[in-house]
This record gives structure tokens, sequence and C-alpha cells, in this order.
């Protein structure tokens, strides 16, 4: 089980890492999940000790690795650009790792095949590195990354340079191979459907922290802060009043008046790495501003709602339609009204979330 | 691209038009390096016959001709100085000489006038000798040698100095001085015991006289060198305090000295040959032949020109020098010089 | 009435654009270097080729004369490959500290390495003499120490010195060739090897190494191309005893006359140094670096280990010792007097002077020249300011004509690199038997010089334009050309800004190329013009104090506006642009 206890890290004088601590346990795959330049590309630098941080440790089943070199780590590195070795071919950049761990030829012959397979390109041991398009370049790179069984995986952004549909093929094929292979695997991106796709728990990486850490439903669903729903995308982020701290609990914004759940909990919480703020109603008292987070799917529309307004924008989305209204909330709708039309929404409220 | 081609013919035509620059008239006279003349005989020359002297100073003896050769259907030079009686025949060959019969030959000695066409006129000659430093032989108690066969005793190993015959006159003197002695079939056996009992050999006099000379301003480590029999003279002439005796002096034995002739010639092609004949006379006149000693170190042709009083005192000639006709040294030095460079230097 | 009408669209056949065919085009930026080369280059090679090779002069040569040819080739090759094997020595770990390691003094140490390249020949010469040689340094400092009659190193005239310079030379080709693909090799190829279990030792040698050797062939070709075309070197440092190809051309051409078998031996360094351009050609063309640059600053790191710490002293005590001390040495020896003056008997007065540079301004009457030494610097400076010109003039469309390799790009090229090759002398020597007849008659011009000197730039400033102007990708030329600019704007505001840089760091090339020459110079040049070179030469060649120290003087003003112009290219040089 790897282990990150506040790792901290700067970058041209400034501060990058800010005290970054996670776990990753075996067989889980972790996605990193963060603004491009938020140092995740760093971190896992620093996981693999290709770069030392200022402060904090890396820790494998307790044991600090801070004086154990790179090429001893066994972590495979999967990069953005392959970083494939041009002057092998895909066999011999495949076989690198077991090189290095001095086994059979034969012994490596069997594993090469058995790591083609597992990315689907069994017959390309031959092919020259430049012949390869960027899918395929980018399997061989993880099949030399797999191959000599590495106790960790990290993943750099490896789809980035793909093209949407490549990279939708490629996704469910990582998704298969991670969890064939049943490495414990750090996935980097700054794409959120990826990390939804191939995640079984999402790091949020903010401001060199970790300020979100989850499922992925329910990262998305609950993301807690303003900040990770503005990442996330999460939905309508509007600002109000509590009005109502008894059950209840009553919140009012300018666009309407919410009645928030029972069991409404600000922030998700595991791992311990994120300060909970406690529950609506508890800390908070009457008249305080919080922020809300409305959901944009799962509204419907209606005679009478808690959400009214006029439709300025409608925009044809694969899976219905984005309607925004002059209030500046958007919804996705099934059917698609006029614009100029007003429209009457009904929010239930599991829609509704608190934000911190 | 058209400013290209417009700039190269630009560049070209400026290239193409540059041409040697109008003024008095200038008499170029091509000489080997270590050609010198006071400044005063030169200036009397070029006021008297208002003109200006350009000397073309082109290398070594044998580098000169062959730029003359090479270039004589358009001659760099009006005359030239410096070809010897070991090149006289090459360049006589080649037909770069204009022949002058000058009114001065008749009061030169037979001897020196090698070439009865007259094309190649005799200035100087000297004597091509071993230098031995006296203060050396006497400090480590060594016999002189006297002959060249002494030059292999083990005693005088590695204090020898010679020049390479291939690069310096000097040297070819000595060399041909070996082959005179030797025999054309023996020398080379001379040479590879010479080799053996350490001979140095350096590229030019001016090394050899000047770096590895015990007994000149160089103190180097050989204190027998090939150089001139007017060498003892010279040290006298340019000591720092007054002398009595010379340091140096000369091997005079044998076959240990080798008779060169210097030469000058009119090129063909000069496009002023009055001025040019009256440059020879003027060389083989009394006042260049008089400064001549104490600038070049080689003793004058004309009878009638004084030698300094040092000459006449501390410079030997050799009383039985080698010589080798020079139709001889035509047809075999450069066989001659490779077979020496094979046996000496490889 | 509008010009645009369906039939004039739809009928008529569209025009072909363009006056010129299509074939002449590409011939045009050559125009002008080949007629140049044609003319200054193959034609006087071809008359001195003929001049020996004529079937008459071929009677004249004999078994002994093919022996000395054999003899000469078989100790130029084996002396070019000991220098080679041993300049990679040196510069493969020099590469590796450079392009890896930042440390104190890196900018220093490099231009360090760079100057001797541009330096004459004499000057090396006469900065080892000055270290090594009988009145050198070296052996003064040992006779003093312990208490020795006579110099202990005899190094001068042996073939330990001639291979000690040529490292000296063409070390920083390879640090430059090498040390430039190590920057940009891309870091995450090793970082990914590291992850794969590579210690840095197998990362050198299964990743690095492999990865750059086409680097280290190019680099090995050019240094065995310099060291196999070695001249002054072999004959100021080697003494008479060692003769390469270049060195018997000249003893044959120049002293021994025999110009059938200098020919014969022209032709064959001639063809040897086409097949090595060939193959150079190859491979630089072939292995033109594909992957993304990226900024050399991103591979280097602070040395940190101690193991790397050694390292890092190791080498610089081997290239101070190497570089800086022949080079200190000949300032050193210009302001101290050491030896007596020429001739003159009296005490020695030892001690610092800086009677050397002075005597400079004064034209003694027993002057070996019959102007001041110091015209030469002059006459150096005018030669080298028309080989600028001439050399940019004719250079830059060849190397944007290169910029682009086509078929004839490839043929041409081993083409331009060949005055390199050629023999100096016979260079020399076809100059004055073919211009001294009409219409064609300067052989007499000092102009000739300078067009030598411009043979030999001519591929130094192609070679460091063409990077450059490859550099310019087309698309930006394209964005320009369609927001209406025609194809001169589109140059001025494209292409210039790209290329001049480049520009200035090739005619500095060619201007310290030119000062520096000797070999060519020395045949074409006449007294009464001498070159620094020359004159420095010349003054070494007369013993004697005096003379010897206004040769040091002059050397080190060489060495210093060489330095200073290896300095402004260096600071010129497009980052990761040139190839060297």
């Amino acid at each position: 089980m790897l282990e990150l206890v506040d790792i901290h890290k700067g970058y041209e004088g400034k501060p990058l890492l800010n005290g970054v601590s996670a776990r990753v346990a075996a067989g889980e795959t972790v996605c990193l999940l963060g603004p491009s330049g938020s140092g995740k590309s760093t971190l896992l630098r620093i996981i693999a000790g290709l770069e030392t941080p200022e402060q904090g440790r890396v820790c494998w089943d307790g044991v600090d690795l801070a004086p154990i070199p790179v090429h001893r780590r066994s972590f495979g590195l999967v990069f953005q650009d392959y970083a494939l070795f041009p002057h092998m071919d895909v066999a011999r950049n495949v076989a690198f790792g077991l090189k290095m761990q001095k086994l059979a030829g034969a012994e490596i012959d069997l594993r090469v095949a058995d790591a083609l397979a597992m990315v689907n390109l069994s017959d390309f041991g031959s092919r020259r590195i430049t012949d390869l398009s960027g899918g395929e370049q980018q399997r061989v790179a993880l099949a030399r990354a797999l191959a000599p069984h590495p106790r960790l995986l990290m993943l750099d952004e490896p789809l980035g340079a793909l093209d949407r549909n490549l990279r939708a093929q490629l996704m469910s094929e990582l998704r298969r191979i991670l969890h064939a292979s049943g490495v414990p695997a750090i996935y980097v991106t700054h794409d959120q459907e990826e990390a939804f796709t191939l995640a079984d728990r999402v790091l949020l990486l903010h401001d060199g922290k970790i300020v979100l850490s989850g499922k992925p439903e329910r990262v998305w669903s609950d993301p807690g802060s303003v900040w990770a729903a503005q990442f996330l995308d999460a939905g309508n982020v509007v600002e109000g009043t509590i009005i109502s701290i008894k059950p209840p609990y009553r919140v009012e914004t300018p666009v309407g008046i919410f009645e928030l759940g029972r069991d409404v909990v600000p922030v998700p919480v595991r791992d311990e790495v994120v300060p909970s703020p406690g529950k609506v109603g508890q800390a908070h008292s009457k008249g305080e501003k919080v922020n809300v987070l409305i959901s944009r799917r799962g509204v419907l529309q209606g005679a009478q709602g808690n959400v009214s307004g006029v439709v300025v924008d409608v925009i044809f989305r694969q899976d219905g339609f984005k309607v925004t209204l002059a209030n500046g909330l958007d919804f996705y709708l099934p059917d698609a009204p006029k614009v100029g039309e007003k429209i009457n929404l009904i929010i239930p409220q599991a829609a509704i979330k608190c934000l911190s | 691209m058209k400013r290209y081609l417009l700039l190269f013919f630009l560049l070209a035509a400026t290239l193409f038009s540059a041409c040697s620059p109008a003024g008095p008239v200038t008499l170029t006279v091509m000489t080997h390096d270590s050609f010198a003349a006071s400044q005063s005989v030169i200036s009397a020359f070029e006021q008297a016959n208002n003109v200006k002297l350009v000397f073309l100073k082109s290398g070594d003896a044998g580098v000169a001709l062959n730029k003359a050769i090479l270039s004589k259907d358009a001659p760099l030079a009006d005359v030239f100085y410096g070809v010897d009686n070991t090149f006289l025949s090459r360049a006589i060959t080649a037909g770069i000489y204009e022949p002058y019969a000058s009114p001065l030959l008749a009061k030169i000695s037979v001897q020196y006038q090698l070439d009865i066409s007259d094309q190649a006129l005799p200035v100087d000659y000297g004597d091509i000798c071993i230098n031995y430093d006296k203060a050396y032989f006497l400090t480590h108690k060594l016999p002189i040698p006297v002959s060249l066969e002494d030059l292999l005793n083990p005693e005088y190993k590695n204090l020898l100095v010679v020049e390479n015959p291939a690069t310096s006159s000097p040297g070819l003197g000595f060399l041909l001085a070996t082959i005179k002695h030797f025999g054309p079939d023996g020398y080379l056996k001379y040479w590879s015991s010479l080799r053996v009992n350490g001979v140095v050999v350096v590229d030019d006099w001016n090394s050899a006289y000047y770096n590895n000379f015990t007994g000149s301003s160089g103190h180097g480590s050989q204190p027998l060198v090939v150089s001139y029999s007017s060498s003892p003279a010279a040290e006298v002439v340019y000591a720092a305090s007054p002398l009595t005796t010379a340091p140096t002096a000369s091997i005079l034995g044998p076959d240990t000295c080798f008779r060169q002739v210097e030469f000058v010639g009119i090129l063909k092609g000069t496009r002023h040959l009055d001025l040019a004949q009256k440059f020879v006379d003027f060389m083989l006149g009394q006042q260049f032949q008089e400064d001549m000693p104490l600038q070049m170190f080689m003793y004058p042709v004309n009878p009638d020109a004084s030698l300094p009083s040092e000459y006449i005192q501390y410079a030997q000639t050799a009383p039985q020098p080698a010589t080798l006709d020079p139709s001889v040294i035509a047809a075999n030095r450069d066989q001659w010089i490779a077979d020496w460079t094979a046996a000496v230097l490889h | 009435m509008s010009r645009f009408n369906g039939d004039a669209c739809a009928g008529g056949p569209t025009s072909v654009g363009g006056l010129r065919p299509s074939w002449i085009r590409p011939l045009l930026p050559w125009l002008g270097a080949s007629v140049f080369l044609g003319l200054f280059f193959f034609y006087p090679l071809a008359r001195i080729l003929w001049l020996g090779l004529n079937p008459s002069a071929l009677i004249t040569l004999n078994l002994d004369s093919l022996l000395l040819a054999v003899h000469s080739l078989g100790f130029t090759f084996y002396q070019a490959a000991l220098s080679t094997l041993l300049t990679l020595v040196i510069g493969l770990p020099a590469a590796v500290l450079f392009a890896r390691n930042d440390f104190r003094g890196k900018s220093f140490l490099r231009v360090l390495t760079a100057i001797p390249f541009m330096l004459p020949t004499v000057v090396v010469a006469a900065g080892f003499n000055a270290l090594l040689g009988p009145n050198g340094w070296v052996n003064l400092g040992l006779m003093d120490l312990f208490h020795l009659s006579s110099a202990p190193i005899s190094m001068v005239g042996s073939l330990g010195v001639i291979l000690l310079a040529h490292v000296f030379y063409n070390t920083t080709i390879v640090i430059r060739l090498v040390g430039n693909a190590l920057s940009h090799l891309d870091p995450r190829l090793e970082q990914a090897a590291r992850t794969l279990g590579a210690n840095p030792q197998r990362v050198l040698g299964l990743l690095t190494l492999p990865l750059v050797r086409p680097s280290i062939l190019a680099a090995s070709v050019l240094v065995f191309i310099f060291d196999f075309t070695s001249f002054g070197v072999i004959l100021l440092l080697g003494g008479p005893g060692f003769s390469t190809l270049e060195v018997e051309i000249y003893k044959q051409a120049v002293q021994i006359f025999n110009l059938p078998l200098a020919g014969l031996l022209s032709l064959i360094q001639l063809l040897c140094t086409l097949a090595f351009s060939i193959l150079y050609s190859r491979i630089v063309i072939r292995n033109v670096v594909t992957s993304a640059p990226r900024p050399a600053e991103s591979n280097l790191h602070k040395v940190r280990s101690v193991r790397q710490k050694l390292f890092l002293a190791g080498m610089l005590v081997v290239l101070m010792g190497l570089f800086l001390l022949p080079l200190v040495s000949l300032p050193l020896a210009s302001v101290t007097r050491l030896q007596a003056d020429l001739g003159v008997r009296g005490p020695v007065q030892y001690g610092l002077t800086i009677n050397y540079y002075t005597e400079l301004f004064i034209n003694r009457s027993t002057s070996i020249f019959y102007v001041p030494p110091f015209k030469a610097i002059g006459n150096s400076l005018g030669y080298a300011l028309l080989t600028v010109v001439l050399s940019l003039a004719l250079g830059f469309p060849v190397a944007s004509a290169l910029a682009r390799p086509g078929r004839l790009g490839r043929l041409l090229d081993p083409l331009l690199m060949l005055p390199l090759g050629a023999s100096a002398v016979t260079l020399g020597l076809g100059f004055i038997i073919t211009f001294n007849r009409p219409p064609l008659a300067f052989v007499t011009s000092p102009l000739l010089v300078p067009l030598a000197h411009t043979l030999i730039a001519m591929p130094f400033v192609v070679r460091s334009l063409q990077p450059s102007l490859a550099s310019i990708p087309d698309r930006l030329r394209q964005a320009a050309a369609s927001l209406g600019a025609s194809s001169q704007r589109v140059w001025f505001a494209v292409d210039w800004p790209i290329v001049a840089r480049a520009t200035l760091s090739a005619a500095v090339f060619a201007f310290t190329i030119s000062l520096g020459e000797f070999g060519a110079s020395s045949l074409v040049v006449r007294p009464e013009y001498p070159t620094l070179p020359i004159a420095i030469a010349r003054f070494l060649s007369q013993p004697g104090g005096l003379n010897y120290g206004q040769a040091m003087a002059m050397a080190t003003i060489l060495m210093v506006v060489c330095g200073l112009g290896i300095l402004l290219i260096e600071r010129l040089r497009l980052p990761g642009a040139g190839e060297f």
C-alpha cells in the first residue's frame, strides 16, 4: 500500500504542493484530478522518485522510500507522450523492464507476449515505434509498464494526446486492463470524464492540497466546496441565506426558496484528510450566508415549481436539451421549450446540496 | 534570389578590376629568405636610378625557385636571386632566365661562372662546414673531430645537428659532401651509422644554429652544427664584448666542407629589362659586394671587393672543399634526398 | 462590369504560374557558389592535377614513389585514427558533463574548449612550444625544480605532441555535436528507463549512448577528416620525421618539385576526403532530430552525489590542463624574456617585459619584412572583411536551398565540403599556375588571399546558416502570405528576424576563419601584404628571443581576437540550432 504523508514541493520558488496526503490500497485505481499546473505530474514524479519532496514522506507498506533510488522502486510509469524508446522495436521496448530484472530469454519472450496480448497488440512485436499510431503507442507504453509486474502503476494523462473517439475506446480498454491486472494504480488527469470512468476513488487536487476524496458518484453529487463544484461543473451554484435552522432547513436564494433534506451533509468525508464543516443547522445560524448547489438533472417541468424563469437559450445535447434561464441557471430537460417561454421547474430535495 | 546574383557579379567585377597601383617605377627582386642588405646600399641604388626596390622573400632557395618556375609565363618579379649551384640546372632547364652578359663578369673568376650561357650570374660563395663550439669541447675534454668518419665515434653521440637537405641548402650541401666522400653507394651506410649515433635533424639553418647549437646565443645542446665557414666571424662581429679569438671554428678535413655558389638572374618576361640589368650590375659591383659579407655572411665573387677585417682574421676557407658536377647533382639530387629521407627520418 | 463571369471561369486553359521552367528554379541559389567553386577551386585543381598526372608525367613515377605514397597514406590513417580515438576519450565525458550538469564557470569552460578550433596551427604550435618545448615552461620548471642541466621532456618532435595537439583542436567538435544531441534528448525517455529498473550506468549504455550514436558517428567522422588533413600541426610540431599525405604533398610539390607525385598524392587525398565527406552528409541528413526539440536547460542539474562530484573534478582538471595551459603559456611567453635575442651574447635580462609588443610597431632594417609587423594585423582584418562579404553572399542562397533537402542538395552538399579537404598546398599551387595568364592574370593580386579564405569559410557559413533557415516552418510564411504580404515582405517579416542572428553568427565564423587561416595563405600571400598567421610563422622560424617574443605577442593578439569572435558566436547562437 502506498502512503503519501504531507508532501510539500515548490516550483521556481512558489509553492506547488502544500501538504498532500493520500493512500492507495491494493487493487485500487485512484484518480488524481486537478486543473493544469496544479502539480499532479510533479506528485507522480515524487512518488516515482524522479524528484524529491521538500517536506513529507512517500511510504510503501510503512517503509519510507526516500533512500531507495528510482530503479529499485518497481513503480511503473506511463507518460503522456508515451516515451517509447525510438531505437528499439515494440517487443524490445516491452521487454526492457524484464531485461533489467535479468530474466531468462525465454521467460522474457513469454512475458512480452502476455503483455502485448493484454493490450490487444499481439502481432506488433517487430514493428518499429515510428510506424505506430497514437493509440497503438499508448498501448505499447502500457504493456511496457505492466510487463515487469510493478507494485504500483502510475499513469500521467496517458490519453491526453488522442482524439475523442480513440480516447473513449481506450478508456474502456484501460478500465478492463487495470481491473484484470489487479495492480494498484494512480491515474492523473484534468479530464473528469476519464477520472469518473476509471477510478475507484477520485482525489481532487487544489492549491496544493487534496480537497475532495471519494467514490466518483459521491464526489459528483456532493462536491462539498464551491471551487470543487465549479471545477467539476457539477451544477448551478447559488448564494443564499439560511432562514430556518429547525428542520426542515430552508435557504432563501435569489432564484427561490429551497428546503434541504434532513440528511444533507455538506461534504462526504473519507481518509480524514478533508475538514468536515459539520451539518447544516448545527454550526450555522439564521441569516448566515451559504452556497447551494442545484443539480442540473432530475428536474421536472410542471405547472408550478420552486424555480421559474424565462428561457433565453436552448442548446441540443446528445441526451437532452440544455436550457438556460434568464436568472442564469441551466438545466437539462428532455424536451426543448421555446426561447422566451416562461417555464416552471420542480427541483427535488435530492438535487440540492450545501457547499462550504 | 536576384539580389544574390547581383551582389555576386558586383563583387566579381570589383575583384577582376583590381590591378596593381600606378606610381613610380618598381623593380621587384625575388629572393630567398636569407637575403639581407644594408638600407644605405639599397637606397643608393634607388636614388641613383629613380626606382623603388621591392624584395619578395619567397621561402628557402628551393621553394623560391619552384615558385619562379611555376609562374614563369607571368613572372612574379623582374630579377631572381637565390639559386645556388645545387639548384642551378633545374633553373636553367626550366628556362626562367633572360641571359645577360654583364660587363662585370670579366672580373669574376671562372670557377664561379658555372653557367656559361650567362643566364645565372654568380654573386657570392661560401663553404658549408661543420662548426664546433670551442668552449664545449674544452669543458668536456673532448678531442675535436677532424673528419667525417670521426663523427661516428660514440664520444660524439647526440652532439651533431644537421639540417634536412630537402628544406635547407646547407643541409643539402653537407649531404652532397658525404656523397662526394663516400660515393653514391656508401653514403647511406654512413648516414645510418650517424643516425645510430644520435644525429639531430631540424628543418632549417636558423633553427639548427640558433636553437640547437651550444655556441650561439640560443645555448642549445649540440656543439657541432652544419653551418658556414664564415659563421665564426659572425660570432666575433656580434659579440657583446670585444673578442680576440673566435669562439667557434670550422672542421676543415677532407670533404668535410661543400662549396656553395649563389646566383642572380633576370627573369624572362620582365618589363623593366634595362633596370634589371642595372640591378644585376649593382649586385656584382663593388659597393654591394663589400656590404654583403657582414649582411649575408657569404664571400664576394668580385675580387675588387675588400673583405672586412673580421673575415680575414676569423673566417676560414676550406683547402679541399667537396665539389660535385652540377649536372650530376641535377640528375640525382631528388633520388638522393628521397633515399636519405627514408634512411634517416623514417 | 464584373471580371468574373461564368465563361471565363468555366472555359479556357488554366495558366501555369512562373516564367522559368521548373528545373531552373532549384538551381538558382547554387549559381553563385557553383561559379565561384568552379572558377577558384575545381579549375585550378584540375590544372594542377593535369600538370601532375598527364601521361608524360606519369611515366616518371616509379616504385619508390608508390611506396612513399603508400607509406604516407598509412601514416596519415594511423595518426588520424589514433587522434580521433583520443579525442573521443576526452570529448565524450566532456560532452556528458556539459549536457547534463550545471556548474560555476561552465560557459567559460565551453568557450575555452572552443577557442583552439579557430586558432591557426601556428598559434597552437607556438602555444605547445611555449609549454612543452625545450625552452618551454614545463621544462624550465622541471629543470629549476630538480636542478637538471638539460630539458627532461622532449615532446616536441614526437607523435605524442601531434596527438595532443589534435585532441586540443578537435575536442570541441565532439562536445558540440554530441552535447547538443544529449541535451535534446527527451528526458522522459531516461526517466522511463529508470522506472523500468535501469540503474544510471545501464541508462547510459542502453539508452543514452545508442540514441546519440548518430551524433557520435558524425563527430568522429568530422574529427577524422580534420586529423586526416592536418598540416600545420604535423609540420611544425612533428618536425621532419613525420609525414602525412598533406605534408608529403607540400614537400614533393614545394621542395622536391616532383609534381607528378604531388598530383598523385593530391588525388588520393581528395578521393579520401570526398568519401568521408559523403559519409558525414549521409549520417547528418539521415538523422536530423525529428523529436520535438526540448529546451536544453531542462536537462541540466547541479552535481549532487559524491561520484558526480568526483567526475566533475576529474574532468575539470583534465580539461583545464589540456586547454588552459597551452593557451596561457602563449601570452605569458609574450611578456617574459627568457632567452637571448638573435645573435646577442650579452647577459639576458630575465623577467617581465612589454618589449615584444612595442617591437611590433618598429620595422628594423634587418627585418624579414619591409613593413612593420603591425601592418599584418591590418591586412588580416581587411582580408577577413572581404571574406565575410564574399562567403555570405555566396553561402546564403546555398544554405536556403539546403534548408529543404532535396536530391540536388544531397548531391551538391558533399562537394561543398570538398575545399576543406583539398590540400591547401595543391590549392595554392593551382592558383599560381591557373591565374598567371590573361584573361585570368591576377596571380600577383593580393585578392587571391580572401578568395582562398572564402573557399574555406563557405562550408562553415552554409553549415551554420542551414539549421536556422530550416527551422522556419513554412506555416509562418504561408500565414503571412495569406494575410496579404508579398514574398519580399514575407521574407523580411518572417525569415529575417529568425535568420539575422544566424547570419551574424556565420559572419563572425567566416571572420575568425579568415583571420586564422595559414595553409593556403602561406602559398598565395604576397610578402608585402602578410597576414597575421604568416607573420607569426615567419617570426617563429627565426630563432632568438626578440623574434620569438614578437611571434608570441602577435599570436596572443590573434588568440584574443579569435576568442572574442567565438564568444560572440556563442551569444548569437539560437538555442539548439547550428551544428557547431
